[in-house]
């Protein structure tokens, strides 16, 4: 195999690991790190999407605003949660949570693991992208410290629709893509075969974020994964989010929001 | 063309697209931007400048389908976000044209990042009472809908032109769903309460004249009127009677 081949072989290993069925989802970590989480339900306008998940819990002994998307472990749960991809009232729902978490002074810790928004009519017709794109706005604005930890697949708009904040963190063996490869190498390709270099190309591992300076920390997962061990790695996730809210809590809110927005304004700026 | 003869003065004709990633899939990137910049005879995707349409002055942000799918990159968001920046600080209504694929591939995640650079911008120009105006034109998919495109004060469609989120093949592929006539048209979108009004192009100057007549800020705007206001109050208070 060319080194080119053996590199983009170990990309798709990350690839692989950050959507190993053992991987703790969001629940996981949620229980590990914080207590008394109360999971709050509905958009409000059409439904409840178990595909993002969220309400206030407890962590050392303040309140935060938990918003999560959710991947099932069992066959009647990956269906009830829509394998992780989230409608329009998955959005809504997080929208709903943000502007509590305002008015209320919680910080957001939002969970990043889904492969993309659902790709469904119905939530072309309840517009997905009217949804995905007022989280942006309502994040990139919101008054409150935000934290983002990618814990599996992060996946396109549909991640970024809760993905907008203050600090993005990666675990490990985590990836945050533009489009996920077998949808670009089916689009620029025209054959998902080539998805292992589609993943390659597209540089979306957790080092390669960092390297682009879009990731600010890189969370250490148990040997082999964080498949392995749920307590140490939702220890190491817990310990990070601590240290990042802290330094975020120093922070005077007219400079967090500014500082926030330029975090975003940099990112491909000429000047 | 939409606007006053002449009047359209482009900005940022230099920012050009980069190969930061080194990106190669059947062809490399580099290639592809330099096919687009050949066939278009522009540096990007996007155009965009102070122009005059109806008497009003208004920026505008035009996006190119013929250059790589109207796609974003870095380069394209940091041009938009320049526009929307613009008529935040010289309080211009803003009109962006829209005709895109989505978010651009080959730049990675720094393109998917500018869906939140310009998003974030739209929200400091309602912010400060700065009305948008989206034209979306045929097609307007992807990352783009799911941003800037869909957050104007006033969403506008040309007939016929399709606009969502996810494509109908890749639809169909993750579900098999069987799709309604007219699936993601403009007429559709209308029907579904997703965009304020179906426009034929002869129409637009008309329409754009009497939106930009309603929402043109006049220098009366509340956000001005305030400021000014508070200026007084901040100069040295005359002495009070009683």
């Amino acid at each position: 195999m060319s080194d080119n081949g053996s590199v983009a072989a170990a990309t798709w290993e990350q690839v692989e690991l950050a959507r190993h069925p053992d991987r703790p989802y969001a629940l996981d970590y949620i229980h590990g790190i914080f207590s008394n989480f109360l999971e709050l339900h509905g958009d409000r306008v059409f439904g409840d999407d178990h595909a993002i998940i969220g309400g206030p819990a407890s962590f050392d002994s303040r309140t935060i605003m938990v918003i999560a998307q959710q991947k099932g472990r069992t066959t009647s749960e990956r269906a009830m949660r829509n394998f992780g991809m989230a409608n329009p009232e998955g959005y809504r729902k997080a929208l709903r949570l943000v502007r509590q978490a305002e008015r209320f002074k919680f910080p957001i810790v939002a969970f990043v693991d889904t492969s993309g928004a659902f790709p469904g009519a119905g939530a072309e017709e309840r517009g997905i992208a009217w949804a995905i794109a007022e989280n942006l706005v309502a994040l990139s604005a919101a008054r409150i410290p935000i934290l983002t930890l990618v814990i599996g697949e992060g996946g396109s708009g549909g991640a970024l629709g809760i993905g907008v904040g203050d600090r993005l963190l990666m675990m490990e063996h985590s990836i945050y893509s533009v489009a996920m490869p077998e949808a670009c190498a089916s689009i620029l390709w025209r054959d998902i075969a080539r998805k292992v270099e589609a993943a390659e190309a597209l540089k979306l591992t957790a080092p390669d974020l960092k390297r682009l300076g879009l990731a600010d920390e890189i969370i250490p997962e148990p040997p082999g994964g964080a498949q392995n061990d749920y307590g140490l790695a939702a220890d190491a996730a817990g310990a990070a989010l601590r240290r990042h809210l802290k330094s975020l809590d120093a922070i005077d809110t007219d400079r967090l929001v500014e500082e926030r927005y330029q975090r975003y304004r940099r990112i491909g700026a000429t000047s | 063309m939409l606007v006053e003869p002449g009047s359209f003065h482009e900005e940022d004709q230099g920012i050009t697209a980069t190969d930061v990633l080194g990106f190669t899939d059947s062809q490399p990137y580099a290639k592809r931007i330099e096919q687009s910049r050949a066939a278009t005879g522009a540096n990007e995707a996007v155009t965009w400048g102070e122009a005059m349409l109806a008497g009003h002055r208004l920026v505008l942000v035009v996006l190119d389908f013929a250059f790589m799918g109207g796609s974003m990159g870095a380069a394209t968001g940091e041009k938009i976000t320049n526009g929307i920046e613009r008529a935040t600080q010289s309080r211009l209504p803003l009109l962006i044209i829209s005709a895109s694929g989505g978010a651009r591939m080959q730049e990675g995640m720094l393109s998917l990042m500018q869906l939140a650079k310009t998003s974030a911008a739209l929200g400091r120009l309602g912010a400060a009472g700065v009305p948008y105006i989206s034209l979306l034109t045929d097609p307007t998919m992807g990352g783009v809908t799911a941003s800037f495109a869909s957050l104007g004060d006033v969403l506008i469609a040309e007939p016929g032109a399709m606009i969502g989120f996810a494509g109908a093949r890749v639809i169909q592929q993750a579900t098999y769903e069987t799709l309604p006539d007219g699936f993601q048209t403009a007429e559709f979108l209308l029907a579904h309460g997703m965009i304020d009004l179906v426009v034929p192009r002869p129409e637009l100057p008309a329409v754009l004249r009497q939106l930009l007549d309603l929402y043109a800020l006049n220098g009366a705007a509340p956000d001005l009127q305030f400021q000014r206001q508070a200026k007084k109050t901040a100069a040295p208070a005359p002495a009070v009677t009683r």
